[in-house]
Formats: structure tokens, C-alpha cells, sequence
């Protein structure tokens, strides 16, 4: 009885594991070395990948730069109406990413929400790159926060109360308390975000359209390849593996408390004697 | 040196805690059970948690008053704080843990013996060092009130009489306002000049620690202090003694009064065990099964059914004590103390 218990157990084991394993396998097998190099000469690919990066990377500092301060003052404060607030921060994880884009076109577009006032600034969003940068960072802020915020609260308070009886103003408890001690947290909750707005698909799609150069990311591009040149979207894929894996390993292997001495030391001098 | 002045109400889950004390250049320890509020009084004086009502002052200066809306905020008070368990930032080493408050540390860590540990991590530390560390960097921004949260709570048995000689020094040496929250009684009478004993958010008792020993006020107080505590009924009797009944059947004799029900107050080290009840001027003699020998430092503590001795390791080798021997108590008729009933 023990011993099919075990057995059932492995089996399981191996089963998923294949399973996630199979496809990734299968695009290596399909994509020999050299054509990957061949397929990152490509314009498409190219264009792609810098559209790619330049988006996420002003997505992602945008959800930093708000969503850090916001997840530290949802960690500490307790306020009526938090348990909403933290439950609506959590809606776009669970919406489908084209609700995500027609709720985006919906609220900038030409006839949106906000379309009047953006016209009077002479602002048209959608089908820009501005709009790719939105809707990279309306799916990837959620993974953020959710990490920031667990982060946050993890750090013992007692701590904030002794920064504050030694004299330190909120801001101060802030940068050289909370931020240090919530780094690695911080960082995982980062490169979790950053991954999901790299893959980011569907509203991409719907609210700002895959055009080449402009705003075809990578993901947009595997689409647009599939069907004209399926070894060009297998190459594009196996590049994603491989910048997936990256990170994956970058985050294992090297362990936060990497990232967070190096932040550390950044943030809090030594004051020497 | 100017005192610390406090009148507060805090309300509390079961009680309101209600505490005016005025704490001059000496230690003043508050002792009682978890969950009085020993600790809460701690953090309205920092300014951590906000009273209800009531007033603190640090000489002339008003860091709380609801009357007003005065409530200065923690780091506009002139309070160190050594937090329970410490709370030293674990990212920053010894010397910017001292430094934290915009301080150079190095004359706090030459003061506190912990020169040569400035590079190290907390992590890294004993118990005693933490508690240095804590202390020194609570002094840093010399403050005009010291704040201590179970300063011994998270040492080791062997080192703690050592540590607790050495911040007895150091209290003495500062001759700050210093108020000691601790569960120990005996942390309490070495560290403190006075000590209040808070119970369900009143204070009992305030005195001397000899003052609480002597005469404890009730017998929550005695408890405290380490009393064995026995409720009974008691009557006056021959010769000017009380007789005092409990257990049913057993019977001691006190030369305090008292009538009804009370407690009868026994401190540990006032009995002596013999194996055979000793015909002497002892007036009581109690017989009893040994249910557990705990040795504490060079003592023995001998738990009976009905109360709890405190002898000599030496006499307890001596009389080869083993627990489910019956051995007879006994103690004079003037360390049985009597107080009424709560």
C-alpha cells in the first residue's frame, strides 16, 4: 500500500514534468544554433526585440517607481476599505488579457473614457508605442505589487518603531529600514513582473496592434511569423527560452541576498571611524 | 537630571491599563504576568502607541497631553528604547547599528566593551553582545529617558547573571529615568531601585524590592516575588498564634492575624527539609512526597505537593533527595505570613 502510494507519487512527478518539459525540448530540436543566430539577423526579429526591450524596460521602471512606494503604504497602513483595495490591485491577474486591451481601449482610446482630454493635449494613444508600455504594465503591475507588498509586510515592525525612537523621519525608516530589508522580496517580485510583461500577448494586441518597428514585440512577432516562416517564430521562440531560463538561473543560483547586499551597501554607507 | 512624568490610560483588550508614575534618576522596574500592559507603557512613553487619555513629561517638556492634543511624535522624544529581543537591523553591522540615530559610535562602543566587534553583523553575536549593542545604540542620541523591554529575556541561563551585573552597573553609572519592564522578579530586584508590580492593568505594589519581599500588599504581589502562596481559612488560636488550615487536613501555625479565609505567604528559602521532623523550636512541620528537584545556579529547588523549598545544593547531596521520597518541611511560625484573600 506504501510502496503504490510512492509510486503514484513519482509517476505524477514524471508526468507533469514531461509535460512542461515537451514543448521546450521540441523547440531546440527544431531550432539548430546556427539558425537562431540566423534568426536574430532577421529585421523582423531585431525590430521585434528592440521594440521589446524599450517598451518593457519603461513599463517595468514605471511599475517600480509608483508601485514601490504604493506597496510599502498598503503593507503598513491599516485602513477601512484595505481589504478592497488590495483585492482590486489584484483584478488584472485574473481578467483575460483581451478584456485587459478592449478595457484599455475603452479607457484611452479616440471615443474612450479619457479620449476628449487626451485629444485637447493633442495625445493619441492607442496603436503607439505609449499604448504597448500601458498594457505591459496594466498585466505586469498585479505580480509586482502582490511581491512588493508581501515583502513589505514580512519586514519585522519592531524594527520601524526602533528606526523611529533613534530619530528617523518616515521617509528615512523607508529608504534605510523597509527598502533594505524588503530587497531581496523586492527583486523576486521584479523579475516576476518583468516576465510576465515580456510575454505580455493579448493586450498588447488589441489596444496597440502589431506593427513592425513600431509596436510588434516579440511575442507579437512569433504570431505574425507562424504562419509566413514558422522557423523564424521557432527561433524567436527559443530566444525566449533561453532569456526565460536566464532569468530563472540568475535568480537561483545567485540567491537574493546578493542583489540585496549589493543594495544594501548602496543604501546604507558605512559611517566610518 | 530631569524626571520622567506619566499619567495614562490604555485601553486593552479585557482592561483599561491606568498607570501614574514619576521616575526620577533611578530604575523602576514594572513586573507582572504577559498581557498586563507592562509593555504597552513602554511604547505610549516612546510614543509608539497612543493612550487613550492622560499626560507624559519629561521635565518641563510635554511629549503627551490629551487635554491639549499634544503628542509629540517617537523620533521628536528623547527616549532610548532596547526593544525585546533587541530589533537590531540585521542588514547593518554593529558600528551602523550604533550610528543609526546620525551618531559617531565609537566612544558608546568603547564604553560597552564592544569595540571589537564594530564590523560584525548582529547575526553574528551572543545574547550578551546583542544586548550591548542594543543598549549602545539606544544611548546614542543621549536620551533624557531609558526605555528597556525584557533587556534579559533572550539570554542564556549561564551568561545571564553576568549581563545582568553589568547593566546594573551601567543603570547606576547613567543615572537616567530608566524604566525596566520584565516577567522576572528576580531580574527586577537586582536591576531596579523600585518595582511595581502591574496586574490586569493596576499597579499593586510599588517599593523597594525588600519593601515587596517584607511586606507584599497582596498575594498576587508575594507570588511575584517568588512566594509559595496557599489559600486557606484561617482562626485565632492559643499563645497569640493564628491557625491556619488548607488541604483539608493539614494545619500550620502563623504569629500574623488574620481571620477567614487568606493566604499564607511562605517564601522558599525560609523552609528546611529534614528527613525527620526535627524536635526544635520550629512550630511547623509539614510531611510530604518530593515531586521535582530543579537545581538554580548553587541552589536546589524542591517542589512538594503543597509548596516549594529552596536549599543549598549541599544540603540536598547531603540528604540524597530523590523525587517520591517523603521528607518533612519546616519553617517558624514568624515566616508564615498571612494576608487576605483576593
Amino acid at each position: 500500500m506504501r510502496s503504490l502510494f510512492a509510486a503514484l507519487l513519482a509517476a505524477a512527478t514524471a508526468i507533469a514534468l514531461a509535460f512542461l518539459l515537451l514543448p521546450v525540448v521540441a523547440i531546440f530540436l527544431r531550432v539548430p544554433p546556427g539558425d537562431l543566430l540566423g534568426a536574430l539577423g532577421h529585421d523582423v526579429t531585431r525590430d521585434a526585440l528592440v521594440v521589446s526591450i524599450k517598451t518593457s524596460a519603461i513599463a517595468h521602471a514605471a511599475v517600480l517607481l509608483v508601485g514601490t512606494p504604493a506597496a510599502y503604504l498598503l503593507a503598513r497602513r491599516r485602513f477601512p476599505g484595505r481589504g478592497v483595495v488590495l483585492t482590486l490591485i489584484e483584478l488584472p491577474l485574473v481578467l483575460p488579457p483581451a478584456v485587459a486591451g478592449i478595457g484599455l481601449l475603452a479607457a484611452f482610446g479616440r471615443v474612450g473614457l479619457l479620449g476628449d482630454q487626451l485629444d485637447a493635449l493633442g495625445l493619441q494613444i492607442p496603436f503607439t508605442q505609449t499604448a504597448v508600455v500601458l498594457a505591459v504594465a496594466f498585466v505586469e503591475s498585479p505580480f509586482y505589487f502582490r511581491g512588493a507588498i508581501a515583502a513589505f509586510e514580512a519586514v519585522d515592525g519592531t524594527l520601524v518603531d526602533a528606526a523611529r525612537t533613534l530619530g528617523a523621519s518616515p521617509a528615512r525608516v523607508f529608504l534605510r529600514v523597509a527598502l533594505p530589508l524588503a530587497a531581496g522580496g523586492l527583486g523576486a517580485a521584479s523579475a516576476l513582473a518583468l516576465a510576465r510583461g515580456l510575454g505580455e500577448f493579448g493586450a498588447t494586441l488589441i489596444f496597440a496592434g502589431s506593427l513592425q518597428g513600431v509596436t510588434q514585440t516579440l511575442p507579437l512577432a512569433i504570431y505574425a511569423q507562424f504562419e509566413q516562416d514558422f522557423d523564424t517564430a521557432l527561433a524567436i521562440s527559443a530566444l525566449f527560452i533561453l532569456v526565460g531560463a536566464l532569468l530563472l538561473v540568475t535568480l537561483k543560483l545567485f540567491g537574493w541576498f546578493r542583489f540585496a547586499s549589493i543594495f544594501r551597501s548602496r543604501v546604507a554607507p558605512s559611517i566610518s571611524s | 537630571m530631569v524626571p520622567l512624568r506619566f499619567d495614562l490610560s490604555l485601553p486593552r483588550r479585557a482592561f483599561d491599563l491606568e498607570l501614574a508614575l514619576e521616575v526620577g534618576p533611578e530604575t523602576v522596574a514594572l513586573v507582572g504576568p504577559s498581557g498586563a500592559g507592562k509593555t504597552s507603557v513602554l511604547r505610549a512613553i516612546a510614543g509608539l502607541a497612543r493612550p487613550a487619555r492622560g499626560t507624559i513629561s519629561c521635565g518641563d517638556d510635554i511629549w503627551f497631553d490629551s487635554g491639549v492634543g499634544v503628542d509629540r511624535r517617537p523620533e521628536e522624544r528623547s527616549v532610548g528604547f532596547v526593544f525585546q529581543e533587541y530589533a537590531l537591523f540585521p542588514h547593518l553591522n554593529v558600528e551602523q547599528n550604533v550610528a543609526f540615530g546620525g551618531v559617531r559610535p565609537d566612544r558608546l562602543l568603547r564604553r560597552l566593551h564592544i569595540e571589537h566587534l564594530a564590523k560584525a553583523k548582529p547575526s553574528e553575536l551572543s545574547g550578551g553582545e546583542r544586548q550591548r549593542v542594543a543598549v549602545a545604540r539606544a544611548l546614542a542620541r543621549e536620551p533624557r529617558v531609558l526605555l528597556l523591554d525584557e533587556p534579559m529575556a533572550a539570554l542564556d541561563p549561564h551568561t545571564r547573571g553576568k549581563v545582568r551585573a553589568e547593566l546594573h552597573d551601567l543603570l547606576r553609572e547613567l543615572a537616567l529615568p530608566a524604566l525596566l519592564v520584565t516577567h522576572d522578579f528576580e531580574d527586577a530586584a537586582v536591576l531596579a531601585d523600585r518595582v511595581g508590580v502591574l496586574v490586569e492593568g493596576r499597579l499593586r505594589q510599588l517599593g523597594a524590592p525588600a519593601e515587596l519581599l517584607g511586606s507584599p500588599a497582596d498575594p498576587y504581589v508575594a507570588e511575584f516575588a517568588g512566594a509559595n502562596v496557599i489559600d486557606g481559612i484561617a482562626e485565632s488560636s492559643r499563645h497569640g498564634l493564628t491557625r491556619f488550615h488548607f488541604d483539608a487536613e493539614r494545619v500550620v501555625y502563623s504569629t500574623e492575624e488574620a481571620q477567614g479565609r487568606a493566604a499564607l505567604v511562605l517564601y522558599p528559602w525560609d523552609v528546611s527539609l529534614s528527613r525527620l521532623a526535627a524536635d526544635d523550636s520550629t512550630l511547623n512541620h509539614l510531611e510530604g512526597e518530593i515531586v521535582s528537584l530543579v537545581q538554580v545556579g548553587n541552589r536546589v529547588r524542591v517542589r512538594l505537593p503543597f509548596l516549594t523549598a529552596e536549599i543549598t545544593a549541599a544540603s540536598a547531596e547531603r540528604l540524597a533527595l530523590r523525587p517520591g521520597e517523603r521528607v518533612v518541611a519546616s519553617f517558624k511560625a514568624t515566616q508564615a505570613r498571612l494576608l487576605p484573600s483576593d
